[in-house]
């Protein structure tokens, strides 16, 4: 212990009260966090591991990913095992899932399609976030007419609808009748997805970025001299950070969707690279009479999606160190 | 104080250059805020210096421009939309305002810090304090983690805040209000500046830390023969830390004297009447004389002395000629057309029917 005989100053009896008793809350405190790490990530991982909330959607998303990376723990058929005979089958033994109109086994074809659904998904989040952020940050940062040209320039994509913005780029990129690769599909669907929605998150960091640009702690690190690239990245990030992570799990889930609606148009991902949103599409016609076809994908689309959000409103909570 | 006024005159204009170079000198600093709803004159010619080991407090109302001028000194005003319109601020002679951002950089911190107000909103939330404060030494010094981490603990029991080895790693939300300022008061040291500049430093907190705080600045600053400029609008602070005191209005600063010299007699109407607005044991049942009216507003400050609809004393003169910063008796400054004769006519207080409510209501 340090010796609380340093305080000193007028009023003896008090102060030394006023110590004894820093002095009781200190020890019990300090017994409890002696081997605690105390960093902002170390701390909300700390903070993470004891969620509940957290370790099921950590759980899920590690399946899904393994899913993705290595279909064939999950399934020994290849994605195009197909079987006429067993056409519109419900689920059976043999085919957990049951088979599609075409005779596919869809649980094989879902863990072959998790690849293609995730890449989509996890990519168009990673580059929307990234040019969203980055844009963010210099706008709100800089002002002025830094933040006017950037802004107005967001609004460019923004005010493209969506569907339609996505239709003309990527008929652009694959003129119908030429047979693109399923590599480069996957690319220009994700660049695709990433031009059209960055506004959003450019919007969201750039008024994060205001907001904490005037607080009293960014003009501290400034008064004691850090750089600009400092304050930036060391004071005002992790606090800019928490409405963007919040943002990202919501549009990965979206991103998802799109992938189904841009597959279904014909335009996105499409056969033969396999995914949710291609078996989504597969199975919307024979939802009457079999729909175990559209339902087994849709539940892996939400259960996903489901897992992404709660991963990102326990990581928000971690990251605030007041809700400790 | 009764030496001819003249001869004095001549002597305290040729006295600065001869001087040896103070530690800070702010010159002629004149700064607006440029809006929508028009230009806010907020600074307009702030002079004043302060030398190593020195307190001065800056004393004024809200809106005075006593934080502005400190953000000025800094470089930490938000550029639009204030704009520098000119002056000096000279800090061992070398003009600051003209210097390049990164000696700036450099400056701030090494040379001058500054601590503010609230420090809960000061203190980042999402780091401990003890990297707070090691991240300067990390950054700046060249430290290694456990180097800095034991440096911060130094700087935390130099502060006062016991248990500092467990305290290192608490968060700001963890301290207590004055707990906080002291960490705050930490931070600022980590570099061992020559000047701290402390922006009401104890306004968010309750009396019996106030006296705590501001025993602790005097004691660090006594210490290291630290320049102090203490901002402030608690007379009662004043009185006990400061050595000299500059007294701010509508963006000039109005009154500049010795502690002791301000107290016993002020030399302009505003000082004045800030000390007959504290209440006073000895005066029990009265109403507080409070001063009349509010504080210009900066877009459209009233021509000659800004202080003349509010002023008991105002004349005719003073609603047309702006007063100089002039030099009196007794290393001291006013900006009042009277100032002379305020000196010379002894402690108001003794003559309290000339600063009677209807005096001052016939003059607004």
């Amino acid at each position: 212990m340090t010796d609380p005989g340093s305080v000193g100053g007028g009023g003896p009896a008090l102060e030394s009260f006023a110590s004894a008793e820093v002095a009781d809350l200190a020890t019990t405190q300090s017994d409890e966090r002696q081997r605690k790490p105390r960093s902002l990530w170390g701390d909300a991982w700390h903070q993470l591991r004891r969620k509940p909330m957290f370790a099921i959607s950590a759980v899920i998303i590690l399946v899904v990913v393994l899913m993705a990376a290595f279909p064939s723990l999950f399934t020994a058929r290849p994605a195009d095992y197909n079987n006429l005979d067993f056409a519109s089958q419900p689920p059976s033994a043999s085919a957990w899932f049951g088979y599609s109109f075409q005779g596919y086994d869809i649980w094989a074809r879902a863990v072959h399609g998790a690849r293609a659904t995730l890449l989509v998904g996890f990519f168009a989040t990673l580059l929307t976030v990234l040019i969203g952020s980055v844009m963010g940050i210099i706008a709100g940062f800089y002002g002025r007419l830094t933040d006017a040209f950037i802004s107005r320039f967001g609004d460019v994509f923004a005010g493209l609808p969506f569907v339609l913005g996505a239709i003309v780029i990527l008929t652009t990129f694959n003129p119908p009748g030429s047979e693109p690769s399923g590599t480069a599909v996957l690319i220009q669907v994700i660049l695709s997805i990433s031009v059209l929605s960055w506004p959003v998150s450019m919007r969201i960091m750039r008024s994060a970025t205001i907001v904490a640009k005037q607080l009293d702690y960014v003009k501290a690190a400034r008064a004691l001299g850090a750089s600009t690239r400092r304050i930036i990245f060391r004071h005002m990030l992790p606090n800019t950070v928490a409405p963007v992570l919040v943002y990202a799990t919501i549009a990965l889930g979206a991103f998802i969707a799109v992938e189904a609606t841009l597959a279904y148009l014909g335009i996105g991902v499409r056969p033969p690279v396999v995914s949710w949103g291609v078996m989504i599409n597969d199975g919307k016609d024979y939802v009457q009479t079999s729909p175990h076809e559209l339902l087994f994908p849709a539940g892996l689309v939400t259960i996903t999606v489901l897992a992404f959000v709660m991963l990102g409103d326990a990581v928000r909570d971690a990251l605030d160190p007041k809700s400790r | 104080m009764s030496t001819v006024y003249d001869g004095e005159r001549g002597e305290f204009v040729a006295e600065p250059a001869a001087d040896t170079v103070p530690l800070l000198a702010v010159k002629d600093l004149r700064v607006e805020f440029r809006t929508n709803d028009g230009v806010a004159k907020v600074l307009n010619g702030v002079s004043y210096h302060v030398d190593a080991g020195e307190t001065l407090a800056v004393l004024g109302e809200s809106g005075s421009g006593k934080s502005v001028t400190a953000q000025t000194i800094m470089g930490i005003l938000d550029m639009p939309p204030a704009v520098v319109l000119g002056g000096e601020v000279l800090f061992h002679g070398e003009d600051l305002l003209s210097a390049k951002p990164a000696r700036r950089m450099q400056v701030r911190g090494e040379g001058i810090a500054m601590i503010f107000q609230d420090a809960l909103s000061a203190l980042n939330p999402v780091f401990t304090v003890g990297f707070q404060i090691a991240e300067q030494l990390r950054v700046r010094r060249g430290l290694s983690r456990a180097e800095a981490r034991k440096g911060a603990i130094d700087l935390l029991d130099l502060v006062r805040i016991p248990h500092a080895k467990q305290r290192v790693r608490s968060y700001p939300h963890e301290f207590s209000g004055g707990m906080r300022q002291r960490a705050m008061i930490a931070m600022s040291l980590a570099l061992d500046p020559e000047l701290l500049i402390a922006d009401e430093p104890t306004t968010a907190l309750d009396v019996t830390v106030q006296a705590q705080i501001m025993d602790l600045l005097r004691d660090i600053q006594r210490e290291r023969d630290m320049g102090l400029i203490l901002i402030t609008h608690d007379l009662g602070v004043v009185a006990e830390v400061a050595d000299r005191i500059a007294v701010m209005y509508a963006g000039r600063i109005v009154e500049q004297a010795d502690v002791y010299a301000l107290f016993r007699g002020p030399a302009h109407p505003y000082t004045e009447a800030l000390l007959q607005s504290l209440p006073r044991l000895d005066l029990k049942g009265q109403d507080l004389k409070a001063i009349k009216g509010l504080p210009p507003s900066l877009t459209r400050i009233p021509p000659g002395c800004p202080f003349h609809p509010r002023c008991p004393r105002a004349v005719d003169r003073c609603h047309q000629e702006v007063p100089d910063f002039h030099p009196l008796p007794g290393d001291r400054h006013s900006a009042c057309h009277f100032a002379h004769e305020m000196l010379v006519s002894g402690y108001p207080g003794s003559n309290p029917d000339k600063h009677s409510r209807g005096l001052s209501r016939g003059d607004a």
